[in-house]
């Protein structure tokens, strides 16, 4: 549903490709189009509405850049207002000296409240070099206070929890506990609750009442629907919200709810729940969500994933030999275990823009496996040199990799078309071309070569999926011991990216 | 007759069929008055079917079929009715002994809840009803498990987290054999329905499954989040290629103004709903029926 989505807009802003002003009726098709995008996307109704006739009044009579399409000029007018929209100021937390600051965190069943929990306990003491104590005051899922203390235990990081008191009392004698043990950081853990739910929605009044938390945190699943702006708003009358954390956002839904519940709370989205691992919490990027509720992909992300697993000095070295035009088969061996590294392609293809004219059933995971093998199957010269491949040696390769002479010809073929790709690349501008592309909305497949981010990540032509473009996947032989090292390093240097 | 369900959809109900009438209390059918009604059959997640439903009105005036707009909800529940395709046949846990059922979902869906709720149900039907906690990753999910065994008194099987659910859902389909219960249900992790690899998991846990008991799982049941928007469809889909879901409960109906997605999955994909879960308590689940489900829906005129 959603692929068909990301077609849809670009269809029509293909379209709109006529130079000019943006009118009246040249928007209106656009407009509708974006209007049920954001629907699909599970924006609320109210929301959508409000925002097209926002954007309606913006973008009427402004003249088309020459550069652009009417459509891109639409799209990025309306991207541009959403990230206004969403975009947080200031920091998530204000620490204070000589007390400890407490974060709240509220929400419905089933958001992930307790799992991130964790994940900013992990944060804070990782990122801000706070102390944290978890108060597990969720006394009414069973095994929820077990739940926590596992991942307490698990991490590091104490948690308090006495049997048989309220939440109210729980908050105020992890007070003492905090003082008495030196942490400077309280996360509350509060049981999920249904907004119409009067008895539990007063006792998060009466836990607020009791400690006067610095922050609160209402915990939104991303896969909510139109709810989300009845149920934010009742926590909203409940409870000051200083922030939303937006968890499940590694899924394939659009995160819709998240416009709808800056909207009716005024709370920014501070952090996104990306994956099971407790480290999985990133901070939040306005512009990437937006361009994901847009179906224009989530470019960045991707990037720095790719960042992720890779060593940067040999993606360094790595760009250079591409740029010089030595990029040899051993680099795309290298690069070939980096991406399979970073996940299944599926989820990878789940990142970018234009993917959708690809059917996500018919990209094979096994297909880099097969690719893998070919190249394995030659020796080091044969990668260094391909042109040393013969027939004989075709054959010989094909043998060894299971597969046929077709494959192994299919796979120099694409080494080629890449070699190509990287000499044009070369000439051209990457980053202006990045920059125009990423706002058009409409990006073909084909345009997925240019997409390429300068410095640090390469963009070759993608094995085993012949003449769709390919995600940037950068890096060469990295192995796993590496990874982690330059992992390590990242962290050390206390700016982790994923 | 609708009991339970008619309460728990209150909010649906008031939300819908209230608004629909102020909308039609006014006479008039005229274009605004469709786009107000499009808003409150979308905002219950009805999704496409809102507009479905929205062009029907407007053809069904057209064409004379609807008259006064008095005949509106009448003809809403009847479209709704057929958009679900009727009352499906309802599970059956006596074909098989032990009948197992796999219980799958996305994180935080209710699976284990639900597994608590059905577990509930089926031994108040009389049936001797055994639990296997396969959710061994997420910390804690198996002491929340056997907390709900020990209060319904059912037995359970379990590990320490981390064990091998496959192994597990093993020794669990044995002992549902050897200790002659009729009903087995199957606990698993949470899973988004786009990590291929736990994905794989599952269809393992079946395999192994149907090794031990032949036919086995008898059914799998995928637990959908009530409050979830379209992304519920995507959920439906993938599990449904991966395990063969055979039908679906919807947790978390109570209180809110949704379930409107049941209507698109079971249009798109053909899947029945069985169960609806409406509450806190073990006691608030009920079969679900489509006419009822209608009925809380747009109150029966």
């Amino acid at each position: 549903m959603f692929e068909s989505l990301t077609q849809r807009v670009s269809k029509i802003f293909s379209g709109l490709s006529r130079p000019g002003k943006l009118s009246e009726a040249n928007m209106d098709e656009g407009l509708a189009e974006i209007r049920s995008a954001l629907l699909e996307a599970d924006v609320h109704f109210r929301v959508a509405t409000d925002l097209i006739a926002r954007v309606r009044e913006k973008a009427a009579g402004q003249d088309v850049l020459k550069s652009v399409s009417a459509g891109q000029m639409l799209v990025k007018i309306f991207h541009d207002e959403l990230v206004d929209m969403m975009a947080a100021e200031g920091e998530p937390f204000a620490f204070e000296r000589g007390r400890p600051t407490i974060i709240l965190l509220a929400g419905l069943q089933g958001s992930g409240k307790t799992t991130t929990c964790a994940k900013l306990a992990l944060h804070l003491r990782d990122e801000h070099r706070r102390k944290p104590l978890m108060v597990a005051a969720d006394v009414q899922r069973p095994a929820a206070v077990d739940q926590l203390r596992t991942l307490g235990a698990a991490n590091d990081v104490p948690v308090f929890h006495v049997a048989g008191e309220p939440p109210e009392k729980l908050a105020t004698l992890a007070l003492k506990e905090a003082a008495a043990t030196g942490r400077d950081t309280i996360l509350i853990d509060t049981a999920g609750r249904l907004h119409i739910d009067e008895e539990l929605m007063q006792e998060l009044g009466r836990v607020r009442a009791n400690v006067t938390p610095d922050v609160t945190f209402l915990v939104c699943d991303a896969m909510t629907g139109q709810d989300a702006v009845r149920s934010a708003s009742a926590f909203k009358e409940t409870l000051p919200l200083d922030g939303v954390i937006l968890t499940k956002l590694d899924g394939d839904s659009r995160g819709g709810a998240a416009l709808s519940v800056r909207h009716v709370t005024g709370a920014p989205v501070r952090f996104v729940g990306v994956g099971e691992k407790v480290t999985d919490l990133q901070e939040f990027h306005a512009d990437r969500l937006v361009s994901r509720i847009l179906g224009m992909g989530d470019v960045v992300t991707l990037v720095e994933k790719a960042q992720g697993v890779l060593d940067e000095e040999q993606a360094e070295e790595q760009m250079k030999r591409m740029l010089d035009n030595r990029f040899s088969l051993d680099d795309f061996l290298g690069q070939l275990k980096a991406l399979k590294k970073m996940g299944s392609m599926r989820d990878l293809m789940s990142h970018l823009p234009g993917m959708p004219d690809v059917d996500p059933d018919a990209i094979d995971d096994k297909a880099l496996d097969k690719t893998q093998a070919v190249m394995l199957s030659m020796t080091p010269d044969e990668r260094k040199r391909p042109e040393l491949i013969d027939l004989s040696r075709k054959r010989r390769i094909a043998k060894g990799s299971g597969t046929t002479v077709k494959a192994v010809d299919g796979l120099l073929k694409q080494f080629q078309q890449m070699q190509q790709m990287m000499k044009k690349l070369k000439k051209g501008g990457l980053m202006s071309r990045l920059a125009g592309r990423f706002m058009g909305g409409g990006m073909g497949l084909g345009s997925m070569g240019d997409m390429l981010p300068e410095g640090e990540a390469g963009v070759p032509g993608m094995p085993g999926m012949q003449g769709a473009g390919a995600p940037a996947r950068p890096g060469a032989g990295v192995d796993r011991r590496k990874a982690r090292k330059a992992e390590r390093q990242r962290r050390k240097k206390g700016r982790r990216r994923r | 007759m609708i009991g339970k369900l008619f309460k728990g959809l209150k909010k649906t109900r008031e939300a819908l069929a209230s608004g629909v009438r102020k909308l039609l209390g006014r006479g008039t059918l005229d274009d605004a008055t469709l786009d107000e009604l499009e808003e409150l059959l979308y905002t219950s997640d009805l999704g496409p079917a809102a507009t479905q439903l929205v062009d029907a009105i407007r053809t069904g005036f057209k064409q004379g079929e609807l008259k006064t707009s008095d005949d509106v909800l009448p003809f809403m529940r009847t479209r709704l009715l057929e958009m679900m395709g009727g009352a499906s046949a309802p599970i059956d846990v006596s074909a098989h002994k032990p009948h197992i059922v796999l219980v799958v979902g996305v994180n935080g869906s209710g699976k284990t809840t639900s597994i608590a709720k059905l577990a509930g149900l089926l031994r108040n039907e009389g049936r001797r009803v055994m639990l296997a906690a396969c959710d061994t990753f997420r910390a804690a999910a198996v002491e929340q498990l056997t907390i709900w065994a020990e209060r319904l008194d059912v037995p359970i099987i379990k590990r320490e987290t981390g064990a091998n659910p496959s192994g597990l859902a093993f020794d669990a389909a044995e002992a549902a054999l050897k200790e002659d219960v009729d009903v087995l249900l199957v606990d698993t992790a949470g899973r988004l329905h786009t990590q291929k690899n736990l994905m794989v998991e599952l269809v393992k846990i079946a395999r192994v499954l149907g090794k031990c008991v032949p036919g086995a799982p008898h059914e799998v049941l995928l637990i959908l989040d009530g409050t979830t928007g379209q992304n519920a469809i995507n959920q439906a889909r993938e599990f449904k290629q991966a395990v063969d879901v055979t039908g679906l409960m919807v947790s978390k109906l109570d209180g809110t103004a949704r379930g409107g997605a049941v209507v698109s999955i079971r249009e798109q994909l053909g899947l029945p709903v069985h169960f609806i879960g409406l509450g806190e308590t073990v006691d608030d689940i009920e079969r679900f029926d489509p006419e009822a489900f209608a009925d809380a829906l747009f109150e029966r005129v």
